[in-house]
C-alpha cells in the first residue's frame, strides 16, 4: 500500500528534479563525482541515504525492486529499505535478479550477469576514492581536475613493497574510461570486473558527502594495478557449501565454537535458484533455515 | 491562448516525469537509441520531446535559455507556468532549446571547469529528422558503435574533444528524442 | 546443522515494538505529555529547533518524547520532517536590535544604554541538587519588573559609531542555503554562519574552548549576549510589503575580539557572530568564537592550523545527523568486506611463512 501522507518515491517533484540532472550530469561523465544537494532522509546518513535518493528518483510505478545488502534480500537493511518504498511508491519487489527492473544494492554486485533493462544502484559511503590519501575534499578535486593520480599509484605500490601485493581487498580503486579514478563502493574487489562493460546503467549514490556518480552501460573500467602486479579479482578458495558454486563470492559462516566452518554464496538469490536447479554443495540442501 | 498555457503538462506529475526521466535517461546513457515521449502537448514550436523534456528537468532553480523560433510568447509563457522557468541568455543557461542554427554559435554555452565539469549547459536541439543513421559513435553508452543522425557533426565532435569538459545534447524531433553527451566520439560525417 | 540467518523481517518489526513498550517505560507511571516537555525541558527542546533547523517547540518536544530523550535522535527526527515541509517564500532579515529581551548581558561595559538584564541563567546558582523539585513541585513566581521603554542598541553599533569596530557590509548577495545546494567550499561567511547554527552544540563548545586554550586564539570578550523573543516578516509582492507571520525567540551573541590593523588601516577591534534558535546561550557563544576563529583569512591573521581556523575541517563534521549517522553505519553487517580482508590477511601470512 502506498502512504499518500507523502508523494510517490517520498521525495518531493523539484528535490527528484535536482538529483535527475545530476545523475544525468554524472553518465555524461562518467566516473566524475557530481555534487548534488542531498536531503536528509528518514533514515540514517551511512545507511544508504545517497542509494535511496537515486532510486527514488529514479523509480516508476511499473518497476519491480530489488534491495541487497551484503549479496542478500533479507538482511536487515536491505528489508527496511525494501520496506520503505513498498510504502512510499507502491512499487513491486523481488528477491530475483531476473526479475528486477532496479536494484539497489550495498557492497555487492549480483552473480547473475545484469541486463540492458536493469538499472543498478549502489550505497555509497565515502566516494572520494582519494580520501584515505588526501582528507581535504579542495584537494582531492583539485586532483582529479589535473588527472593526477600519482598519490594513488604509490599508495598501491607501498602496498606491494610492504606485504608484497596491492593489500586492498574491498572499495578497490578503478579508472573509468581512462580519465577519472572512482571509488567502486566497498564491494569485493572480486565484483570489480563486473563494472566494466556491463549492458546495465549503474548509478552510484553518496547522501553524507552529497555526491552522485555513474557508469553507463558499455563503459571501460579498469582496476588500477601494474604490469608486473596485475589485478586479480580474489574470493574464498572453495565452491558453496550449499549449492556447489564454484565461481561465487562466498561468505564464511563460523559453525561452532571449536573451528568448524561452512562456505556459502553471498548472493542468496543466486544460491536458491542454483539449489532449485537441482544443484548441491558438499551439505547438500539443508534448507531448515529459510523455512524457519 | 491561455489554455495553450496552462494546459499540455503531466495530467499525473509524479508517475509521469517519472517514466519520462527514465527515457532520458536511458536516451543519454545509451548514445543512438531513439526513445519516443508522449503524455505531453506543448505549444508549437516546442516538440512534445523538448516540451518533455523541459517538464522533467526545468523548475524555478535551474536557468533556461530559448533560442531563435521557440522564443515566443508562447513558449516562454507555457514553460514559466508549467516549469516556473527562469530565461536567461545563452551564457548563463543551465538548459537550452532551439534548432541546431539557432543555438549557434555554440561556444556561448556553458562547458564546465576543470574541478566542476558538471557545470554545463544541456542543449535540448530541435532537428528536422532523427534516424539511427549517419555520423559514427563511440564511447561510454555504446556497444562498440551506433549510428545517428546529426546536426552540425563537426561541432559536436569539436565538443567530445574538449572532455571531460563540453555541453550535453539532447535531440528532439516530434515526441522522438536522443542524448549525446559529451563523452561521445564523433567520426565519419 | 547450518541454519541460514532469515527472518530480518520478523525481527525489526519485533524490535520496533521492544522499542515502543521500553520508550513508554513502566505503564504504572503517568505518560509524559508533549506539552510537559515543551514548558518544562524548554532547553532540550531549544537544543533540538536549533540544530534540527526548525521553529516548533511542539514538534521538538514530540522529537525528544520519540527519541526517549536522545537528543541527536530527536534532531534527526526534526530535520527528516523538515525536508518534506513545501517551501513559500523567504522571510526579511529579523531585526534583532528590536528584540524584546528576557535577558542581556555585555561583558565589556559595566553598564549601557538598554541596561544589563540577567534573565533566567544558571549563572549564579550554586549546583546544588534541589531535592525539592524531586518532591512535588509547586508554583515558584518571580519578582516582575516594570518593562523599559526605549531602545536596546547593540553594543557593537555603539562601538561602530566611533569606528573602533571592523564594520559589517551588506554584500547584498542572497544567502546561500545549504539545504538546498551541495556544499561548496571556500564558504562565505553566511554559509559558513549557516551551519554552525545548525551544528552540533558539543562539537561547537569543543571548538570554541580549544580556541580559548591557544588553539587558534582570538581573545573573544562577550560584547554582548541576548536572548528573546523577535518579529518574523514575510515579503508579499502581491501586496507590496511585509507582513508579520510569528514571533520566534533567538539567543545572539557578538564577541569582540582582538584588532587588526596595518599601515593603511588604523587599530580596529573584530567580531565573532553566534546566533541560534531559542534560549541556547551556550551555542550561541561558542558558534561566535568558532566564527571569529574562522575569519583569519579575511581579517589577514596566521593560519595555525588550529582546528577552529580549518574551515574544511569545521564544515564537514559539525552536523551531528551525518556524523552519528556514519559512525553508526558501522553497525550494519560488513561481513562481505570482512571476508575479503579475512581472504588477504590469510594469504598475506601464508606468502610471510615461506
Amino acid at each position: 500500500m502506498t502512504d499518500h501522507a507523502y508523494n510517490f518515491a517520498y521525495l518531493d517533484e523539484e528535490t527528484k528534479r535536482m538529483i535527475r540532472r545530476a545523475i544525468l550530469k554524472a553518465i555524461a561523465v562518467p566516473g566524475y563525482q557530481v555534487p548534488f544537494a542531498s536531503r536528509e532522509m528518514p533514515m540514517p546518513y551511512g545507511w544508504g541515504t545517497g542509494g535511496v535518493q537515486v532510486t527514488a528518483a529514479c523509480l516508476t510505478p511499473g518497476d519491480v525492486l530489488k534491495v541487497i545488502d551484503q549479496g542478500a534480500d533479507d538482511t536487515t537493511n536491505a528489508v527496511s529499505i525494501r520496506r520503505f518504498f513498498q510504502r512510499t511508491a507502491g512499487v513491486a519487489t523481488t528477491e530475483a535478479t531476473t526479475e528486477a527492473t532496479l536494484i539497489q544494492t550495498r557492497h555487492r554486485i549480483p552473480e547473475t550477469p545484469l541486463t540492458a533493462d536493469q538499472i543498478l544502484v549502489y550505497q555509497v559511503p565515502i566516494p572520494e576514492p582519494l580520501r584515505f590519501l588526501e582528507p581535504r575534499e579542495t584537494e582531492t578535486r583539485k586532483m582529479h581536475a589535473l588527472e593526477e593520480y600519482g598519490l594513488m599509484h604509490v599508495k598501491l605500490y607501498e602496498d606491494i613493497a610492504r606485504h608484497g601485493e596491492i593489500a586492498t581487498s574491498y572499495a578497490y580503486p578503478v579508472k573509468v574510461g581512462d580519465r577519472y579514478v572512482m571509488d567502486p563502493s566497498p564491494i569485493p574487489k572480486f565484483d570489480n570486473p563486473k563494472l566494466s562493460d556491463s549492458p546495465a546503467i549503474q548509478l552510484f549514490g553518496a547522501g553524507r558527502e552529497s555526491r552522485i556518480y555513474a557508469l553507463p552501460p558499455h563503459t571501460r573500467v579498469v582496476s588500477l594495478d601494474f604490469d608486473d602486479h596485475p589485478f586479480t579479482p580474489s574470493k574464498a578458495d572453495h565452491a558453496c557449501d550449499l549449492c556447489g558454486a564454484a565461481e561465487s563470492y562466498l561468505d564464511e559462516v563460523i559453525t561452532d565454537d571449536l573451528g568448524s566452518r561452512m562456505f556459502v554464496c553471498s548472493d542468496t538469490d543466486f544460491c536458491r535458484t542454483r539449489r532449485e536447479a537441482g544443484q548441491v554443495g558438499r551439505l547438500g540442501g539443508t534448507l531448515e533455515g529459510e523455512a524457519a | 491562448m491561455i489554455a495553450a498555457t496552462l494546459g499540455g503538462g503531466f495530467a499525473d506529475p509524479a508517475s509521469q516525469s517519472a517514466r519520462a526521466f527514465r527515457q532520458v535517461l536511458q536516451a543519454l546513457a545509451r548514445p543512438g537509441r531513439i526513445e519516443r515521449l508522449e503524455g505531453v502537448a506543448p505549444p508549437a514550436p516546442l516538440s512534445v520531446a523538448a516540451g518533455a523534456v523541459a517538464l522533467v528537468l526545468v523548475d524555478g532553480t535551474v536557468p533556461v535559455h530559448l533560442a531563435g523560433a521557440l522564443d515566443c510568447a508562447a513558449v516562454r509563457d507555457w514553460m514559466a507556468f508549467h516549469c516556473g522557468a527562469r530565461f536567461v541568455a545563452a551564457e548563463e543557461a543551465s538548459f537550452a532549446f532551439g534548432t541546431a542554427e539557432a543555438l549557434r554559435p555554440l561556444n556561448r554555452f556553458a562547458i564546465g571547469s576543470a574541478e566542476y565539469p558538471d557545470r554545463a549547459a544541456t542543449l535540448v536541439i530541435e532537428v528536422p529528422h532523427l534516424r539511427c543513421e549517419g555520423a559514427l559513435l563511440r564511447g561510454p553508452g555504446i556497444d562498440g558503435t551506433a549510428r545517428l543522425s546529426l546536426p552540425m557533426p563537426a561541432y559536436l565532435a569539436a565538443n567530445a574533444a574538449l572532455f571531460p569538459l563540453g555541453f550535453d545534447s539532447l535531440l528532439t524531433c516530434g515526441a522522438a528524442l536522443a542524448g549525446l553527451p559529451r563523452s561521445t566520439r564523433v567520426e565519419g560525417f | 546443522m547450518y541454519v541460514a540467518v532469515k527472518g530480518g523481517e520478523r525481527a525489526i518489526d519485533n524490535a520496533h515494538a521492544f522499542l515502543a513498550e521500553e520508550r513508554r517505560g513502566d505503564p504504572a507511571m503517568p505518560d509524559l505529555s508533549v506539552g510537559q516537555i515543551a514548558g518544562q525541558l524548554k532547553l532540550a527542546v531549544n537544543r533540538v529547533m536549533a540544530e534540527g533547523s526548525l521553529y516548533d517547540p511542539g514538534l521538538a518536544a514530540l522529537a525528544i518524547k520519540q527519541a526517549r530523550g536522545d537528543m541527536v535522535e530527536a534532531v534527526f527526527l526534526i530535520r527528516a520532517y523538515r525536508t518534506t515541509l513545501p517551501r513559500f517564500g523567504s522571510t526579511v532579515p529579523v531585526e534583532t536590535g528590536q528584540m524584546a529581551c528576557i535577558r542581556r548581558i555585555s561583558a565589556t561595559f559595566k553598564d549601557l544604554p538598554g541596561g544589563q538584564i540577567l534573565g533566567p541563567t544558571f549563572d549564579y546558582t550554586h549546583r546544588l541538587l534541589d531535592f525539592k523539585l524531586a518532591a512535588e513541585g509547586g508554583m515558584p513566581a518571580a519578582p516582575e519588573a516594570p518593562s523599559r521603554p526605549g531602545p536596546v542598541p547593540h553594543v557593537t553599533a555603539l562601538l561602530d559609531r566611533d569606528g573602533l569596530i571592523q564594520r559589517e557590509t551588506d554584500s547584498g548577495t542572497p544567502a546561500p542555503d545549504l539545504t538546498r545546494d551541495p556544499l561548496h567550499l571556500p564558504a562565505s561567511r553566511a554559509l559558513r554562519l549557516q551551519a554552525l547554527a545548525r551544528a552540533d552544540e558539543g562539537f561547537t563548545l569543543a571548538l570554541a574552548y580549544s580556541t580559548q586554550r591557544g588553539y587558534g586564539r582570538t581573545h573573544a570578550f562577550v560584547g554582548e549576549l541576548r536572548i528573546g523573543m523577535v518579529r518574523v516578516s514575510l515579503d508579499l509582492p502581491e501586496l507590496g510589503f511585509a507582513v508579520e507571520i510569528a514571533e520566534i525567540e533567538l539567543s545572539e551573541c557578538e564577541t569582540v575580539n582582538q584588532f587588526t590593523g596595518s599601515k593603511t588601516e588604523p587599530p580596529q577591534f573584530t567580531r565573532g557572530y553566534g546566533l541560534a534558535f531559542g534560549q541556547n546561550e551556550r551555542k550561541s557563544l561558542a558558534m561566535s568564537l568558532v566564527d571569529r576563529a574562522l575569519r583569519w583569512r579575511e581579517l589577514g591573521e596566521e593560519n595555525i592550523g588550529a582546528p577552529a581556523q580549518d574551515e574544511e575541517f569545521v564544515l564537514m563534521h559539525s552536523d551531528n545527523v551525518q556524523a552519528t549517522g556514519f559512525l553508526e553505519h558501522i553497525k550494519l553487517p560488513h561481513y562481505v568486506d570482512f571476508q575479503s580482508e579475512l581472504e588477504l590477511i590469510r594469504r598475506l601470512r601464508a606468502e610471510a611463512a615461506k
